[in-house]
């Protein structure tokens, strides 16, 4: 065995892979956020399905996401094998426990699996219709002077070759184009209430596993010290666990009411 | 000869030896006083089954003062009991009220195996401290103690990560029962000291190695070691370890 | 008087007599060391760095415990320090001050020749436990720090908080762990030793019951290290671990090794007071609570108030009255008795009224007025007086208060603690030689299981530097001499009849105990020897007392034998079998230890006895007829020959202990 494989299946190893994964992933969620906030402009989805076929047609980032897609899987799986061999490390459990640790960390194979649920459900209804169904188009044309926009849905038949069609009227002086509506998608998915409902048990998933997960991989980094750990922990509380599930589940509960 | 008036059910584990499955039996203990240790409650209720002809129940003890670490009960949940920072011998049935009903169960672990009853085998922790937990000094090699000043800040925190017991309960208030909270203890001692430096790479690698062979699980931070640690060991020490190993892996010529 | 024994001090100057010794002794080529094996019984300090000190010089070692791993003997318990002559203190110690403070500290009643080679050797025990990374309090400088400790007037007292003799077992533990993971040392834990097998008069293995499954096994060695710590459990109720017990050195007794002055026992005077019938042990809080303590009674007898309710004209301050030079500091066995003698006379406190009072008002004011001070407060009220005395208090003893308030249930911060002495050390162990070799040649004591240093008293901080000092820096010389003669004989195989023998005889004790099938627990026989031996045999004997507890120690002996009840069977893990062996050998231990008070007609350190005072009411001790070591040798059931080892003071002038 080389020496890199032995560390990183050693015990520390095997959560540092976690560790590893897990921040990027963190990280992932940061941006992905971010990027979703323009769902809450009222341009119609403008901004949203222009920065949806950015993701998508970038290629640095398209590297990324690919790169996303396999950590996920790989932080899940990896999760779910560690958590075997950790429960047999206790063949009889105990007739009485008493936790003396949090919930979150406690759970964190079941946590985690729900968010994977989460995750397939989630990209089936987006990543998958947005790259592989025929999803109505929407031409957007933007007055340059005015920064004005007008929105027109496109017939059911209509179907272009690229993401994104690209239109500049340079005697009108509007720049227009046509892309896929996942902003409609969207609008229309959130109408279910039963979606709504699932989106945000995920996002207290998500808030309990990475209440967790987010000061835990530092201390599997070996990063624990009284100065910086309780800043690590503040941002683990109010940011990963708090307000980015907030955001999230903002989101259906805006379109379900809209 | 009942000293005090606490009436008390107890659910103990028995279990005959290492290849037949225990289970909890039920016994009524009468009688307990509550400036009782929780072991002598159990040597009450022990001859009271010895004067029945019913085999007494095993159970590791020995210095009952809470510091050699060989008393090993989970009770009700907790290892070494409802209290923090004592081990079983210091718990008292002041802590617990009349009429309680108490369970009582070995330390649950593969590395652990059941010996009989409440006893277990913990050789696994001499194995990983043979393994590295040590500085490679023969008698007769040392400078004098003086010769090699230590900061007292760094004295003082090898002294609190070397003031663990080996007993064992950290592994078994872990849902994976994990050893890193005593390995780290070791590591952390000697990766703090002057003297430790010199195997310190090898010591943090070769200590893993024994722990995960042993068949603990691996740590997934919960804290419930450093909850339940009757001396109050730190899970900085575990952040420790695991610097201490990941920079010796990355770190290391071999 | 007879002098069968041959204690082989080196001749010449005690100052050189150990450099000389190790220049000249014996030495064992390390080719030849691979092939000799010796067994070490016991991984407390001395059996733990005696094996892997062995193992480090190339002996094939094997070491064995009775608990689940070496790292649990009671040595671990040892709160206080270590001392040593290092003068780190600049305050004028030296190891002849050592020596001299020991010999005194033990009434005149130990070897000078060994006690100065202990002296010697202590500097280099910090160094290797330094070097093992043992983490001793440290001062500011970074270098290390002392305290004093009672009996002496130097700070040369090493610790580790209230936890040295733990820092410094897992330091010696490691050091064992080390050669056992090399392969050097094969460690046999949850063993017992239940007898040496002697060949030729020599002691060349052991039999040992695997206590898991019950087994017996013979192992060989050309030399039998025992290093299986005190006795003190004989009286049931002490500061001794539960398991700790006199078993290997009784069976070495037994094939033929001298049992040196049983009845010197220490009664350590700052223990949490017994609080019922239930209790199985009882807890020792450090020496050092009596820096800063007062101990004291109340002046009318059988007085029930609460201690802070009696008013400061009605309190009797004893110790600071009847030694006014020492006060609350003179040595263990003074505070001891003093302490007795309150109580029988009817002023202990407490519900058992067997306990005294130590009481840390004054200390806590003390040091709050100072703090105060520090802080220029100079209108402070009580409470923060008090608070802040409390604060300081804490800081220097917080575990043992927390400890006693763990135990008591009551906050010693806010009520005076109640204390009692009780059973904690034996100065008396098996006799060895200046090599620590028994008389029976190739089986060696080491530690408190022998006789050898404390005389008839020990000093505080004292014992673990004993057993490091024989473990570490003695018997890896002293080894040789005995070693180098024994190069030709190749390992005896365990089924010489000897082996099987022994084993036999094991074998049909352990049968005899399991058929008698009476109707009495181990433990209760254990509860009423002690009772015998405490009450009888304790803080204060009697010829009359003495020759009552023999009458009941033998009726209780054969009670023992006709009507114990152990249930389970020999083979399998069957903690009650073994207690049931290890209390019938405590039987025959008390009867020798009454034996021996009986023979001693003086008071001398942990030996009072009640004719022998003066009128003052302190220790008598008779030079001219009993300066010995009282060696007995085992001459079948309730017999034995007493072998007196003159003791010859060539460097130390006698004299009366005087504290007042």
């Amino acid at each position: 065995m080389s020496w890199l494989t032995k560390t990183l299946t050693s015990s520390i190893g095997k959560k540092v892979l976690m560790s590893l994964t897990g921040l990027f992933l963190c990280t992932f969620l940061l941006v992905h956020l971010i990027g979703n906030l323009q769902l809450f402009k009222p341009d119609g989805g403008y901004a949203f399905n222009k920065y949806a076929v950015f993701m998508t047609t970038f290629t640095p980032i398209k590297v990324i996401s690919y790169a996303n897609y396999f950590l996920i899987l790989f932080h899940a799986f990896w999760g779910l094998y560690l958590e075997y061999q950790n429960r047999k490390a206790r063949p009889i459990s105990y007739a009485v426990v008493r936790n003396q640790s949090s919930f979150s960390s406690r759970n964190m194979a079941i946590l985690g699996t729900i968010l994977l649920v989460y995750i397939v459900v989630h990209m089936g209804d987006f990543w998958y219709k947005f790259h592989n169904e025929p999803l109505p188009y929407v031409q957007y044309t933007e007055n340059v002077t005015t920064g004005q926009v007008v929105t027109k849905t496109m017939d059911s038949g209509y179907s272009q070759e690229v993401k994104m069609a690209e239109m500049t009227d340079a005697v009108a002086g509007t720049h227009s184009i046509i892309v896929k509506d996942l902003y409609k998608e969207v609008a229309t998915a959130f109408q279910n209430p039963l979606l709504v409902i699932f989106y945000i048990l995920g996002m207290f998933a998500v808030a309990y596993h990475l209440y967790h997960g987010f000061q835990s991989s530092f201390q599997t980094l070996g990063w624990n010290h009284p100065k910086y750990t309780p800043f690590v922990k503040f941002i683990g509380t109010w940011v990963f666990a708090i307000a980015i599930p907030l955001g999230f589940a903002a989101m259906p509960i805006f379109f379900f009411f809209k | 000869m009942s000293e005090g008036n606490m009436n008390l059910t107890l659910k103990v584990w028995r279990q005959k030896n290492k290849k037949v499955n225990g289970k909890l039996e039920t016994y009524q203990v009468a009688g307990i006083s509550e400036d009782m240790s929780f072991l002598e409650m159990f040597d009450v209720l022990n001859e009271r089954l010895v004067s029945e002809g019913t085999e007494p129940i095993a159970f590791d003890h020995d210095c009952r003062e809470g510091i050699c670490g060989m008393c090993s009960m989970y009770i009700n949940g907790q290892p070494h009991g409802p209290l923090q920072g004592v081990t079983t011998c210091q718990l008292h049935m002041r802590s617990f009220k009349d009429g309680d009903t108490i369970v009582v169960e070995p330390w649950r672990a593969v590395a652990f195996p059941v010996i009989k009853d409440l006893v277990v085998d913990r050789s696994s922790f001499d194995r990983i401290i043979a393994s590295g937990g040590f500085i490679s000094v023969n008698t007769g090699n040392a400078q004098d103690g003086n010769s090699l000043p230590i900061p007292k800040d760094d004295a003082d925190k090898a002294f609190m990560a070397a003031a663990c017991i080996g007993c064992g309960a950290c592994v078994s208030a872990c849902k994976n029962a994990s050893a890193m909270l005593f390995v780290s203890a070791k590591v952390s001692q000697l990766a703090l000291l002057p003297q430790g430096q010199p195997e310190r790479q090898d010591r943090a690698m070769k200590m893993v190695a024994q722990m995960d062979a042993e068949g603990f699980g691996t740590c997934t931070n919960t804290g419930a070691c450093a909850a339940e640690c009757p001396k109050e060991i730190s899970l900085e020490n575990i952040a420790r370890l695991n610097r201490e190993y990941l920079g010796a892996s990355l770190g290391s010529t071999n | 008087m007879s002098n069968k024994l041959d204690a082989k001090i080196p001749e010449g100057p005690i100052a050189d007599k150990w450099t000389k010794y190790r220049s000249t002794v014996p030495l064992v080529n390390p080719a030849n060391k691979r092939s000799l094996e010796i067994i070490v019984v016991g991984t407390g300090l001395a059996g733990a760095s005696a094996a892997a000190t062995l193992a480090e010089m190339g002996y094939k070692v094997k070491a064995f415990c009775f608990q689940d791993s070496p790292r649990r003997a009671h040595s671990i318990a040892a709160q206080g320090g270590i001392n040593a002559a290092k003068n780190y203190q600049n305050d004028g110690d030296s190891v002849y001050r050592l020596f001299y403070d020991t010999i005194k500290g033990g009434d005149y009643r130990s070897r000078e020749g060994n006690v100065h080679r202990l002296a010697e050797v202590s500097g280099s025990i910090i160094d290797q436990c330094v070097a093992q990374g043992v983490p001793f309090a440290r001062e500011y400088g970074g270098l290390l720090s002392n305290r004093s400790f009672g009996g002496t007037q130097v700070q040369r007292t090493f610790y580790a908080a209230g936890q040295t003799g733990q820092q410094l077992l897992l330091g010696a533990y490691s050091g064992l762990e080390r050669q056992v993971g090399i392969g050097n040392v094969t460690m046999y834990t949850r063993h017992e030793m239940l007898d040496v097998v002697t060949i030729d008069g020599k002691a060349r293995g052991i039999i040992a019951k695997n206590l898991v499954t019950g087994e017996l096994e013979r192992h060989f060695g050309h030399s039998v290290l025992l290093c299986t710590g005190g006795y003190g459990n004989v009286f049931y109720l002490s500061t001794n671990a539960m398991g700790s017990n006199v078993t290997a050195a009784w069976k070495a007794h037994k094939k033929g090794a001298n049992f040196a002055n049983p009845c010197y026992t220490q009664i350590h005077p700052t223990c949490i007071p017994v609080s019922g019938d239930h209790q199985s042990k009882l807890t020792l809080m450090s020496e050092s609570l009596r820096n800063d303590g007062r101990i004291w009674v109340p002046k009318k007898q059988n007085d029930t108030r609460l201690g802070n309710d009696i008013p400061e004209e009605e309190r009797d301050y004893y110790l600071e009255r009847r030694y006014p030079a020492f006060g609350n500091l003179v040595p263990r066995d003074i505070a001891s008795r003093a302490a007795k003698e309150r109580c029988d006379a009817g002023y202990g406190v407490g519900a058992s009224k067997m306990a005294v009072y130590l009481d840390y008002a004054y200390a806590i004011e003390r040091y709050g007025k100072i703090e105060a001070n520090k802080k220029n407060m100079h209108n402070a009220s009580k409470e923060e007086i008090s608070e802040m005395g409390k604060a300081v208090v804490k800081e220097k003893y917080g575990n043992l208060f927390d400890m006693y308030k763990q135990i008591t249930g009551e906050d010693p911060y806010e009520l005076p603690m109640r204390i009692y002495p009780a059973v904690h050390y034996t100065m008396g162990g098996l006799w060895v030689d200046y090599n620590l070799m028994t008389n029976v040649p190739g089986l060696y004591a080491l530690g408190e299981a022998n006789f050898s240093d404390h005389g008839a008293n020990r000093l505080g901080a004292s014992a673990l530097m004993q057993g490091l000092a024989d473990g570490y820096f003695v018997i890896p010389y002293t080894i040789g001499s005995y070693l180098s003669s024994e190069i030709r004989t190749k390992a005896i195989s365990t089924d010489h009849p000897a082996f099987v023998e022994a084993e036999k005889a094991v074998q049909d004790r352990i049968s005899k105990l399991l058929n008698i099938k009476g109707k009495q627990s181990p433990e209760s026989f254990h509860k009423r020897l002690g009772k015998i031996m405490w009450d009888k045999c304790g803080m204060a004997r009697s010829e009359k007392g003495l020759k009552e507890a023999i009458a009941e120690i033998q009726a209780l002996k054969n009670e023992f034998w006709s009507d114990v009840r152990i249930l389970g069977d020999a083979d399998e893990f069957n903690p009650e079998l073994d207690k049931a062996g290890r209390v019938a050998d405590f039987i025959e231990l008390g009867e020798l230890m009454c034996v021996d008070a009986l023979n001693r007609n003086e008071s001398c350190g942990g030996h009072f006895r009640e004719e022998f005072q003066t009128e003052e009411g302190e220790a008598l001790r008779d030079d001219e007829n009993y300066m010995y070591v009282a060696a007995w040798e085992y001459e079948g059931e309730s017999k034995w020959n007493l072998n007196p080892e003159p003791l010859i003071y060539e460097n130390i002038k006698i004299a009366q202990r005087s504290y007042k």
